[in-house]
């Protein structure tokens, strides 16, 4: 096996227990309701009777460890359970079905939002590096240092505000549904998108800087100056290879980042995704549904934090070949 | 050119604090005299109506007034104190939850110190504003688990550092003198190793604290957080979010005074930072 193959199947495993405590974690939550989920769903009025019966129907009188696994084996197959907002017997809504258009339009909003905000972040950070320490730079770095520390729901509302009341460019809600065409969705979704775009657009430029940055001292980049080569072809050429495996991980880190940010610009451009559901969930209590958002969420950043960290080992030329 | 002689040529770099950095340090203090003095300088009361609702910016009062006809500008000064003290304590319980298991993971034996990390790597897996919002649906939405959930996941970021920059310590020689004279384990953690931490466990105070507050903006905006009548920024946001379709700025005054407080503590702990890697 060779060193990197190794790394990678290290990583993997490492990845699965984490998921498995995370799995465990997410539905001891709901063990740790006060009073029980009967209790929490009936009312503290309940009778000892009703809620017996209650825990009787759904299963709840059988040990948590049981469930657990019956719970994790069925989400595994795409089984998420059942909503309880919607009463009892036949109107429960099945959460699998109640998830999956709604995981769709959040991948979509954050597939279009990396779309924009990766290649500008790049540029900008590229740029930045290569005219280090002029006005054009520090003025970059300042703003987007400044952007870091804006709540999304400020950036949302500024954008609403200017694009879509004064402006009227844009509509101020993403109210979108399955029947919504292609075209007809990219278009409710751009406001959303540039919100999350100015959201992750800072981290990826600024650590794109510093990559660079941080090499700009080495020196072959020294050897290459001292050749006479164009600042930019340095940069470029000789500088940016070595300075991918950095920019990958925080970019996938981003990606990650962008689908818990969703959640807020969800709520504020009344975007019916993923994020709004498990806020209503957790407003009502709904606790099925806030269980089965929050595996989504932890697996997908589970899932690309690995990629990220796989990625960074492909890039590494000490693991690539045998020692 | 060396490094000086192009600090030297170059006006900014000249100057000792970057504008920047004083512009943040005046805001953070004008932030915090108007969170400690608030009852004496907003004209209203914090759920006190003082007229019609919604009056526009200027009539009856500086800035009009909200749904219920309270007066904005002394919901916002209240706001002040309400948000930033309730950041202010969750980061303060982060701070003594993490720091004290991460100095307890350096001196433990080695199975407690893995089977702690392994929970919080865990922890830290899930999404910070999902394992809010998982453990607040748990816990009902209040301000006391408010504080204790952001607290209790906040503190596996403090652990992390806190764990990180006692293990070079915990080798040194006068530890193990301590050790060797028979200390007890909480004299080594708090006697001995603490305040040799404490400068990068307070550098990082502002980093956790603008997390934290943002954190807290963002649940009470979402209808999670901070409850009315409490007056506060996050949930200001969202009783006046409809107001926007009609073009009024409303929702934007308190969502600014959050922007403004967070971008402040981030220029001033840049401008620290430049500082400290100046020197190594």
């Amino acid at each position: 096996m060779t060193p990197m193959l190794r790394a990678i199947v290290l990583r993997l495993g490492s990845a699965a227990l984490t998921l498995l405590i995370v799995s465990s974690l997410i539905f001891a939550a709901l063990e740790m309701l006060p009073g029980g989920f009967a209790q929490a769903t009936l009312g503290q009025a309940a009778t000892p009777e009703a809620v017996a019966a209650f825990n009787k129907e759904l299963g709840l009188d059988r040990p948590a460890l049981v469930r657990y696994l019956e719970w994790l084996g069925a989400a595994a197959q795409g089984d998420l359970g059942v909503s309880y907002a919607g009463g009892s017997g036949s109107a429960r809504r099945d959460i699998a079905t109640l998830i999956s258009d709604r995981l769709y339009n959040t991948f979509f909003l954050a597939a279009y939002a990396a779309l924009l905000a990766i290649p500008l972040a790049l540029a900008l950070g590229i740029s930045a590096a290569l005219w280090r320490n002029s006005w054009y730079d520090r003025v970059v770095n300042t703003s987007t240092l400044a952007a870091i520390a804006l709540p999304e729901f400020f950036v949302a509302y500024v954008l609403i505000y200017c694009l879509a009341i004064k402006l009227n460019l844009a509509g101020a809600l993403s109210n979108v549904d399955a029947s919504t065409g292609f075209f007809e969705h990219l278009k409710k979704a751009t406001l959303p998108a540039l919100t999350l775009t100015l959201v992750i657009l800072a981290h990826i430029m600024r650590m794109t800087r510093a990559s660079i940055i941080s090499l700009l001292d080495s020196p072959y980049v020294e050897m290459a100056r001292l050749k006479g080569t164009r600042p930019a072809k340095i940069i470029l050429r000789h500088v940016l290879p070595n300075a991918w495996a950095p920019i990958i991980s925080i970019i996938v880190f981003d990606l990650a980042y962008l689908i818990s940010g969703a959640v807020v610009v969800e709520v504020v451009f009344v975007y019916p995704g993923i994020g709004q559901l498990m806020v209503d969930a957790v407003s009502s209590r709904d606790m099925p549904v806030v269980q089965a958002c929050a595996l989504i969420f932890a697996v997908t950043y589970v899932g690309l934090n690995l990629l990220a960290d796989i990625m960074t080992t492909m890039t590494n030329p000490q693991l690539r070949y045998k020692a | 050119m060396t490094r000086q002689e192009r600090a030297q040529a170059d006006p900014l770099q000249r100057r000792r604090i970057p504008i920047s950095g004083v512009a943040g340090l005046m805001v953070i203090a004008a932030y915090l005299v108007v969170a400690l003095f608030a009852p004496l300088i907003a004209p209203h009361g914090e759920a006190e109506i003082i007229g019609q609702a919604l009056l526009p910016m200027g009539e009856g009062s500086l800035l009009g007034t909200d749904q219920l006809g309270r007066d904005v500008l002394s919901r916002l000064i209240y706001g002040a104190r309400n948000t930033i003290g309730i950041a202010a304590l969750t980061t303060a319980l982060s701070f003594l939850v993490g720091g004290s298991l991460g100095l307890l993971a350096a001196v433990a034996p080695t199975w407690l110190e893995l089977a702690l990390s392994r929970i919080f790597d865990a922890l830290m897996a899930i999404p910070y504003l999902i394992l809010a919002l998982v453990l607040l649906a748990v816990f009902g939405r209040n301000v006391t688990a408010l504080v204790v959930i952001l607290g209790l996941i906040d503190s596996t970021r403090v652990y992390r550092l806190a764990r990180a920059t006692a293990f070079p310590i915990v080798v040194s020689n006068y530890v193990t003198a301590a050790r060797i004279r028979g200390e007890s384990r909480s004299w080594i953690m708090f006697r001995e190793i603490l305040p040799n931490i404490i400068p990068p466990l307070v550098a990082e105070f502002g980093l956790r604290f603008s997390f934290v507050f943002l954190s807290i903006s963002a649940l009470s905006f979402l209808g999670v957080g901070i409850q009315p009548p409490t007056a506060d920024w996050g949930s200001m946001v969202a009783e006046n979010k409809t107001l926007i379709i009609y073009g009024s700025p409303a929702p934007l005054l308190p969502a600014a005074a959050i922007a403004l407080l967070t971008v402040s503590i981030n220029f001033v702990l840049d401008w620290l930072v430049n500082k400290a890697g100046g020197k190594q």
